[in-house]
């Protein structure tokens, strides 16, 4: 059977991602270790390429592969997030990992891999489809959670993530073979069909949805399925965690997203309860442990549970049973305009951490900012941006991002779940003020004085700049990154 | 309109951050000179505001609209009226006098402390001249971080309890504020943040009720009201003298502003239905505030006291429903800003000296600078409310509005003024003629000219407002009798069917309330005061 030309052009961008991840595994051993350098601008290249034809092709909808695939404006905004995303890792690893010894080209082999499964992800009309995405995804992650092979709370990290990853993936699959039986298909359209006729009491479906939700609530780190976050994040070279926490929390919610409306869409009155309890749950319990944290990447861990249940009211309004069209077409867009506004906001705090030294390891505990305002004016001030923006202070992005979650809440008429955030919000705001604190009141001791130093090569300066210049821009001048999602938006 | 299309207050509001920018280039020495210049142009742009203002309407004035966001529909949209336009003069006279105080307590980081400054002036200004609900958060809750950080770098010893203390009683009371500003949107139905507009919709009673108390939280932890008042003290004590001051001058009043822009407009009903809970609370304030100021050994927890006592006269002028409550009440802020102001001022200054806050290191300090103790006594006796002194005229005016309102609520107000007299007298007595503390007595130095030009300005105002208010009345007329008018409709609507007239009453028929022939009494009888 031949493939049309025309289905592969809409998959060009995978396919530039794909051949360069594998152009890249061909090139590593062959290039003298001093050039590595070339392979990152490399992908970061490549990368600059798909943002061209994506945003090329941006708008129309276009399906592939007899509906397996579909790239709409909702792909197209993913896909052009999760570039920025993975090009500002990629810019931020070229110094992070000669700092950490471990500068192999495998690295952005794995990174652009893994973007590939993402761009699946976001893409696939198909559950099989979405799966092998998630899949490829997670394995390529598997492999950089490992990535400091010599250190055990590396390791740790990476087998912790396959164990409990598998097990979830094993339990969507379980999900999808129910649902295959029910619907006699794997393919939104038809699982949409199939809800429709069997009605919404369908035990079977019921079943297979329950499944479905618990699967994606592990990918995107929503309590109760958030067990294996804080210690992957922590564990993992911190340009991995970055990733991880941005980039795969976006394209997982990217894909459930779609799965949720495009196919369970007619049991809104079924799912949309337990995502509401899934929501608060993750409001809380993210919030409440991240105040006792010390070590600032486990902070951050639990402060992405804690975003990924702000994102998650998006999905509840998008799912209220009695709202028009309109408003939950407002819930999604305010769930992809958040996760846009937390993918700046995170990598730059990460950034943040990775290029803080203290002896030769990272500078990681709260103890290593202490004074940093001392020595390193423009990087305490940088961070202090993206703590007070995910805290969701104004004039920040953090705060747009929020307002319009919240509008989209009030307008479903979820006034109490506009409460319930904005309350957490507050508590947020005391650990993330625990670093500007730290960072601005305390004086460092002499022996951290001369201890702790910034790694700050060319390029992840240029990742800081990039990250700042998102969350300022968009906190004062949201509106093209605003008509962007609501135009982007599932109906 | 008078302001000729050029954009003032967009100027007033930009002019600091772009100092801001200036201080990021120059070298850190003279950043205070940059500050300085700069604030100091901010109140001179400030000016024409105030020559140009037209006092005959109360509608908005200097107006300035772009387009920030297209759907919902949010504007950048600035104005002033009568009750913003005294606040806005206030902070531009204000800041230059902080970096002042700062000039030579300020050692270390002196660039960011004058950026902090600077950014927390525009927020301020942004505060009080916003047309656009969802702009007046953003720079309500902007102001957070440079006052945070103010407080917890240049503060005192106990600092980072203190900022962050402030930090999250002022984040968690402005929480319900975003929620009633959304829900306000969605039920207006007009796809707009406007003020403006916002104000000219009705809603429904049990709706109203809600909202009242999400504002209330937000504005009654600024000003801060009893029970919610336990970080002023904290906030104060600790914040270096600059600092201080604009909380306690600029800060205290957004609150209360708050009140008079959202409460009272956009939400009459709820505001008569529960009017009596919040005169409560402010007679409380005014008593509690003033009896923990009696308790006090350090002078700017003393202030910081006192300071709850008076802005509680403020929460009861405006609460009262009259004109002359509120007139009081806008005049009480102003006044309260220049008084505590000066005299924060006051303590940052020998503070210099003595490098104590305690009055018992402090006293008799008549001998060695009199000067200074003269202008600590101005400053005190105004806090009193002397007549012929500032203070004097808002305290009448709001136990005047008390007075109608309830006699009962006006007398326990008025034991406030007693207690006030009460406790800075004795602190005069043991500040400024007790028994030298001899152990300080070699730091001690008269003031010098810089200091006294910091605290000139103040006590000419403190006479002009004494003696001569009508300019300052005369802005806020038209603007507090628009407000006043719009309670007066709802009060005859509620009574309407009882009353006589059996036809549905317009706003036509509403009687003017009395405030015009009080005013006319009040003018003459301040003129041979001025002769």
């Amino acid at each position: 059977m031949m493939i049309p030309l025309a289905d592969l052009v809409t998959i060009l961008p995978e396919i530039i991602v794909v051949s360069v991840a594998c152009l890249l595994f061909v090139l590593d051993p062959i290039t003298p270790s001093n050039r590595k350098d070339l392979l990152a601008w490399m992908s970061v290249a490549a990368l600059a390429v798909c943002f061209i034809v994506t945003a090329g092709s941006m708008g129309d909808r276009v399906s592939a592969f007899s509906d397996l695939v579909v790239v709409d404006g909702y792909a197209s905004f993913w896909k052009l997030l999760l570039y920025v995303v993975s090009g500002m890792t990629i810019l931020l690893s070229i110094g992070y990992l000669k700092e950490e010894r471990i500068d192999l080209a495998e690295f952005y082999g794995f990174v652009l891999l893994s973007l590939t499964g993402m761009m699946i992800m976001v893409s696939g009309a198909d559950l099989l489809v979405i799966y092998l995405g998630i899949e490829l995804m997670s394995i390529s992650l598997y492999v950089l959670a490992g990535f400091k092979r010599f250190e055990a709370r590396s390791i740790e990290s990476s087998a912790k993530y396959f164990i409990l990853g598998a097990f979830s993936s094993g339990l969507l699959l379980y999900g999808i073979s129910l649902i295959f039986g029910a619907a006699g298909s794997t393919r939104l359209v038809e699982i949409a069909a199939a809800v429709d006729a069997r009605g919404l009491d369908d035990s079977l479906i019921l079943i297979a949805l329950t499944l479905v939700i618990v699967g994606f609530g592990f990918k995107v780190a929503a309590v109760p399925f958030h067990m294996w976050t804080p210690d992957v994040y922590q564990g993992a070279p911190t340009s991995v965690t970055a990733f991880m926490a941005v980039a795969s929390k976006a394209a997982s919610f990217g894909a459930f997203l779609r799965v949720m409306l495009e196919g369970f869409g007619g049991m809104k009155p079924n799912w949309s309860g337990l995502i509401l309890g899934v929501c608060i749950l993750t409001l809380i319990l993210g919030n409440l442990v991240a105040i006792v944290q010390t070590n600032v990447k486990r902070m951050l861990a639990y402060s992405s549970i804690a975003h990924a249940g702000y994102a998650l009211i998006g999905l509840v309004v998008a799912g209220w049973v009695g709202t028009e069209a309109g408003v939950s077409a407002k819930g999604v867009s305010s769930m992809m305009l958040y996760l846009a506004v937390y993918s700046f906001m995170t990598l730059g705090a990460f950034s943040m951490v990775a290029i803080l030294r203290r002896g030769g390891e990272e500078g990681e505990d709260l103890d290593d900012f202490t004074g940093l305002a001392k020595r390193h004016k423009g990087a305490a001030f940088l961070m202090l941006l993206f703590m007070v923006s995910l805290a969701g202070i104004p004039p920040t992005a953090g705060f747009i991002g929020k307002f319009y979650l919240f509008m989209a809440a009030v307008n479903a008429g979820l006034t109490w779940l506009a409460v319930v955030g904005l309350i957490f919000a507050a508590v947020s705001a005391f650990y993330y003020l625990r670093i500007v604190m730290v960072m601005y009141m305390r004086e460092p001791s002499p022996e951290q004085e001369g201890e702790t130093r910034l790694a700050l090569s060319p390029t992840a300066t240029v990742v800081l700049a990039l990250a700042a210049a998102g969350v300022v821009i968009f906190g004062i001048y949201p509106w093209p990154l605003v008509s962007l999602t609501a135009s982007a938006s599932l109906p | 309109m008078s302001s000729g299309g050029f954009p003032w207050l967009t100027l007033v509001v930009i002019l600091p951050l772009l100092g801001v920018a200036a201080i990021f280039l120059v070298e850190e020495a003279l950043a205070k000179w940059v500050a300085l210049g700069v604030s100091s142009l901010v109140f001179l742009v400030s000016l024409p505001l105030w020559v140009l203002f037209d006092e005959s309407t109360p509608a908005m004035q200097f107006v300035e609209t772009h387009q920030w966001i297209a759907s919902p529909s949010i504007n950048y949209a600035v104005g002033v009226d009568g009750i913003s336009l005294p606040l806005v003069l206030l902070t531009t006279l204000l800041t230059p006098l902080c970096v002042l105080v700062s000039w030579t307590s300020i050692q270390t980081r002196a660039r960011e402390f004058m950026i902090s400054l600077l950014v927390m002036e525009t927020a301020t200004l942004g505060v009080f001249v916003s047309l656009d609900f969802v702009l007046f958060y953003v720079f309500w809750e902007t102001m957070l971080i440079p006052m945070y950080l103010l407080i917890g770098i240049w503060g005192g010893p106990n600092r980072v309890y203190a900022a962050i203390k402030f930090f999250l009683y002022t984040l968690a009371g402005s929480i319900l504020l975003l929620v009633a500003i959304i829900v306000l949107y969605f039920y207006a139905g007009q796809d707009s943040f406007d003020i403006r507009t916002l104000s000219n919709a009705e809603y429904p009673p049990w709706l109203q009720a809600w909202l009242f108390w999400a504002f209330f939280a937000a504005f009654a932890v600024k000003v801060p009201m009893f029970p919610f008042h336990t970080w002023l003290p904290d906030a104060h004590v600790e914040a270096p003298t600059a600092g201080s001051v604009i909380l306690a001058s600029v800060l205290l009043k957004f609150g209360a502003y708050g009140f008079l822009r959202f409460s009272l407009p956009m939400l009459p009903d709820a505001t008569q239905r529960f009017t009596s809970v919040v005169l409560f609370l402010s007679v409380v304030a005014i008593i509690y505030g003033a009896y923990m100021a009696f308790a006090q050994a350090d002078l700017k927890k003393l202030i910081a006291y006192s300071s709850v006592s008076h802005m509680g006269f403020v929460t009861l002028g405006i609460f009262v429903l009259n004109a002359q409550g509120i007139e009081g009440a806008i005049l009480q802020m102003v006044n309260h800003g220049i008084t505590t102001g000066a005299l924060f001022l006051c303590v940052g200054i020998v503070y210099e000296r003595t490098h104590s806050r305690e009055i018992v290191d402090n006293s008799g300090l008549a001998a060695s600078m009199p000067v200074y103790a003269t202008f600590l006594v101005i400053f005190a006796l105004s806090s009193v409310g002397l007549p012929g002194m500032n203070s004097f005229v808002g305290e009448f005016f709001v136990l005047v509005g008390a007075f109608m309102w309830n006699k009962a609520v006006a007398t326990l107000a008025a034991l406030g003024v007693i207690l006030a007299a009460a406790y800075i007298l004795w602190m005069l007595q043991r500040v400024v003629y007790g028994t030298p503390a001899q152990h300080m007595a070699s730091k001690l130095y008269d003031m010098n000219w810089c200091e006294i030009g910091m605290l000139a300005p103040l006590a000419f105002l403190v006479f002009w407002i004494g003696l001569y208010p009508k300019p300052l009345l005369d802005v806020m007329h038209a603007s507090v009798d628009h407000l006043v008018q719009k309670q007066a409709k709802v009060m005859v609507v509620e009574t309407g069917p009882s009353s006589f007239s059996p036809m549905p009453i317009t706003s036509d028929e509403v009687s003017p309330p009395p405030r015009l022939e009080r005013a006319g009494v009040r003018v003459k009888s301040m003129e041979p005061e001025t002769r």
